[in-house]
């Protein structure tokens, strides 16, 4: 295989976001396009999705995009952008639609419509209660989007780059002209020259212990522009989800409680109508996992050890539990031993989703700084992205939303872009940088062990860095987390060869994983204040005074530098969030 | 508790030929055999590779045979397997280094049945209605995860490795059953070739090695008889 490649639009990642930019852009007749994925696309973590995914198509009860986008500007405690959430709150209709129309296999409601039920921090007429909005197909939405998606680029013959891993992206004269990639078959490196490039390549929830996150979710490309001198956008607003298995941190589905499951200290209480009387269990995730950890720190915890809550669905009808959740019951099954239908079930919160990411407009161009400085060809969507929708905590579907609609918006501005761009020239050095990453891992002399430094990275950010945050702890893990960085520079790899070195390929990624903490953890110990799922013990309130506004944090050679950029404000004013 | 564990590895760079590797280790019983490989790959041998990603039985990568059983290794815990626990790549795909084999032909073979909606009417402006009863009919075999425990785990694709096998024949029963779809007889006469669905011996091994659950053989029959009644 050659190992220079010429596309006018290259997509990096191919999960949910990515095959809906590659679709996009391919449906445009002038441009050539190419996904890159170190995954096999069917592989992506967009396939773990479980619940649903959020659109005020009002199927089963009245419900209107403005319900949808008051919701997820108050559900993101005002740090969303309020035009971004508008926009999305109408595309998103039309996406779940045009979704169907792919064949997508939506469970359905009695009139042979999408079916459609509760989720979390999703209300009717601006929070009086809640509003059936999740549109799903029983507990594996995100499955369904990744087969239906992949299934239409094979109609459309879509050209796939598969287990290939891209290490650096082309930024040259302000301009992004590509991407280098790694082929884990070969150990072969290559160039992707590209008018275009669309990054979406997913999360970055292995830097914490407990995680829903897949293995692979390294935060390969948050870290790849930022050492290119890209900042990264509120990375401090990191989700714990309130339902991960005890212990493993697979999730079990918010549309568990949506079905009517009930959070439980060890005394059998419904704690959730002491911290949010009207939608209780149904708040959003932010507000459940502090109560979780609230209940668990003043005693109330179950188990042994006091150090979990309990998922109760034994009051609802097996019947129902079985169609409507027969994955997450299953899960609960295989790895816990617990029968839901029978018995509640053990949980902790689980590092879920970034808010946070690479910066980008509403048209999902990548910006520079708070100015809004376009980087031209440069493009990302899904969740590596930031396109301010979120704010400081993201609702439950609001990312299957965001990864179609986002990833659509992509496909279409970046394939017209490339229509009128010229290919620009690329340096003949332009492939040393990842030579020197890949040989240092390589033939370091080092002893340190990547599966070292990983499991304290891991244990370190879940102690320091995750549901509570202090002013103690936040400083003692920037400083932890400097120490891993100098000792990763000593790192050692045994398998030296050129074919399938998934041991290189792990180091590579734990060096990805260390800048991510860095991101989260100096902006996080920048925030003075409590916001979403940023919760500062140190300053409990929200300061809009002095803290409306998202941070950028760039990597320079000093260090670590933090700026800001404004939030679009709109029709709601700030208020103070209760449920 | 101490386990014994045995791989077959195979390194194309090192090795003439494929060879058992044992490892002893400590783990906990409610350990998947993924943590276990995982355990062996960070601790013991770092060279030893295979694929993962999800770790809970929802991306398909991890299909291994694992004490003669096709299953995932994220999907199944030690305490179910006992204290001696054999690994070896699945069965009749090239295998590239030591658990990971070559999966271009079964991704070929799937995309052999068209899996894809094909429905040529103008969209409507709602969603296309389908009763909950239709959506119920193939509803298992939206399911699969392409993870290719089934294919390989069938006698007649180990011999003939061009029969087309029962994960690509779900695919199709997933559209084929779909009341909105329009493109069934074309999968069915793609299924009617010589290496298609008649080639199955209805052996009921993809059944049983479905971490799914997905009732193969049912399917396969339904395609088989939806096939012979078109015909007629
Ligand atoms: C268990 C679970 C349940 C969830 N449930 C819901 C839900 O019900 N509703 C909802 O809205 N959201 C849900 N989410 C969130 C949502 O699923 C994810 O945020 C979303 O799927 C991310 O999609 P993505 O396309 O951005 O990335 P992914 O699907 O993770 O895809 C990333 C892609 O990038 C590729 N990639 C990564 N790094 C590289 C690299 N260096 N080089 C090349 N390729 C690379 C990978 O191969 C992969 O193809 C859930 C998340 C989890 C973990
Ligand atoms: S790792 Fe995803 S199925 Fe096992």
């Amino acid at each position: 295989m050659s190992r220079a490649h010429k596309y006018d639009v290259i997509v990096v990642g191919a999960g949910g976001a990515g095959l809906m930019a590659a679709r996009y852009a391919a449906q445009n007749p002038k441009v050539s396009v190419a996904v890159i994925s170190k995954l096999y696309p069917t592989r992506s973590h967009t396939g773990a999705a479980q619940g649903g995914v959020g659109a005020a198509l009002g199927n089963v009860s009245e419900d209107y995009p403005e319900w949808h986008a008051f919701d997820t500007i108050k559900g993101g405690d005002y740090l969303t952008d309020q035009d971004v959430a508008e926009m999305f709150a109408y595309d998103v209709i039309e996406s779940v639609i045009e979704l169907e129309h792919m064949g997508l296999p939506f469970s359905r409601t009695p009139e042979g419509k999408i079916a459609q039920r509760k989720f979390g921090g999703h209300t009717r007429e601006f929070g009086k209660s809640a509003v059936e909005r999740a549109c799903y197909a029983a507990d594996r939405t995100g499955h369904m989007i990744l087969q239906t998606l992949y299934q239409q680029s094979i109609k459309d013959n879509v050209t796939f780059f598969n287990e290939f891993h891209v290490l650096d992206i082309l930024l040259i004269g302000g301009e992004c002209r590509g991407v280098i990639a790694y082929e884990l078959a070969t150990g072969e490196i290559h160039t992707f020259q590209a008018k275009s490039t669309i990054v979406a390549s997913g999360g970055n929830g292995r830097m914490f212990k407990i995680t829903s996150n897949a293995h692979a979710l390294t935060g390969d490309l948050q870290s790849v522009v930022y050492r290119r001198g890209i900042p990264i956008e509120d990375p401090e607003f990191y989700q714990f989800h309130p339902t991960g298995l005890y212990k493993i941190g697979v999730l079990l589905t918010e549309g568990a409680r949506g079905e009517g499951g009930i959070l439980r200290n060890k005394d059998g209480e419904r704690f959730m109508e002491r911290y949010a009387p009207t939608i209780k269990d149904l708040a959003p995730r932010d507000m459940v996992s502090r109560s979780m950890y609230l209940e668990i720190r003043e005693g109330r915890g179950a188990g042994p050890d006091s150090d979990y809550i309990l998922l109760d669905l034994t009051h609802i009808d097996a019947h129902i539990i079985e169609e409507r959740l027969p994955d997450i019951t299953e899960f609960a099954r295989i790895y816990l031993g617990v029968d839901p239908i029978k018995e509640p079930v053990p949980i902790q919160p689980t590092a879920h989703y970034a808010m946070g990411g690479i910066p980008t407009t509403i048209d999902t161009e990548v910006i520079m700084d708070g100015q809004n400085t376009i980087i031209p060809g440069l493009y990302a969507a899904g969740e590596v992205a930031c396109a301010s929708l979120h704010g400081a905590n993201r609702l439950g579907t609001n990312s299957l939303g965001d990864l179609i609609v986002f990833g659509r918006r992509a496909g279409r501005f970046a394939s017209k872009y490339a229509e009128s761009a010229e290919f620009a020239d690329i340096p003949k050095d332009a492939q040393d940088f990842t030579k020197n990453l890949l040989d240092k891992a390589l033939n370091g002399s080092g002893t340190e062990k990547v599966a070292t430094i990983r499991k304290e990275l891991q244990a370190s950010m879940m102690d320091n860095a995750s549901v509570f945050r202090t002013e103690e702890f936040l400083t003692k893990q920037i400083k932890i987390v400097k120490e891993l960085q100098n000792r990763y520079k000593q790192i050692g790899v045994e398998d030296k060869g050129k074919q399938y070195n998934t041991e290189l390929m792990e180091a590579i990624e734990l060096g990805f994983l260390i800048d991510n903490a860095e991101q989260l953890v100096y902006a996080a110990e920048n925030r003075k204040e409590s916001r979403g799922a940023h919760s500062h013990e140190n300053h409990k309130e929200r300061d809009d005074a002095n803290w409306l506004k998202h941070t950028l944090v760039y990597k320079e050679e000093k260090g670590v530098r933090i700026d800001y950029k404004p939030v679009t404000l709109g029709k709601y004013e700030p208020k103070p969030r209760v449920y | 508790m101490k386990v014994n564990v045995k791989i077959k590895r195979f390194n194309p760079e090192a090795d003439k030929r494929p060879y058992w590797a044992e490892y002893s280790l400590e783990v906990r019983e409610t350990d998947r055999v993924l943590d276990v490989i995982n355990q062996i790959k960070w601790e013991m041998d770092g060279s030893l590779s295979y694929r993962r990603s999800c770790a809970h039985g929802i991306c398909g990568s991890d299909a291994m045979l694992i004490n003669g059983v096709n299953r995932l290794a994220c999907k199944i815990l030690v305490r179910d397997l006992g204290e001696v626990i054999n690994i070896e790549p699945i069965r009749g795909l090239p295998v590239l280094k030591d658990l990971i084999v070559d999966m271009e032909p079964f991704f070929d073979s799937y995309k052999a049945v068209l899996p894809f909606f094909i429905n040529e009417d103008p969209e409507p402006p709602t969603e296309r209605y389908q009763s909950a009863e239709d959506r119920e009919i193939f509803d298992a075999s939206t399911k699969c995860i392409l993870c290719a425990c089934c294919t390989t785990s069938c006698p007649v694709f180990w011999t003939n490795g061009r029969y087309i096998g029962p994960a690509a024949i779900v695919n199709a029963h997933r559209f084929i059953f779909d009341s909105r779809d329009q493109g069934a007889d074309e999968r069915l006469q793609i299924l009617n070739q010589s290496n298609g669905l008649w080639r199955c011996r209805t052996a009921y091994n993809c059944t049983e090695a479905c971490p799914r659950d997905i009732p193969i053989t049912k399917a396969i029959e339904e395609v088989k008889r939806e096939l012979l009644w078109r015909r007629a």
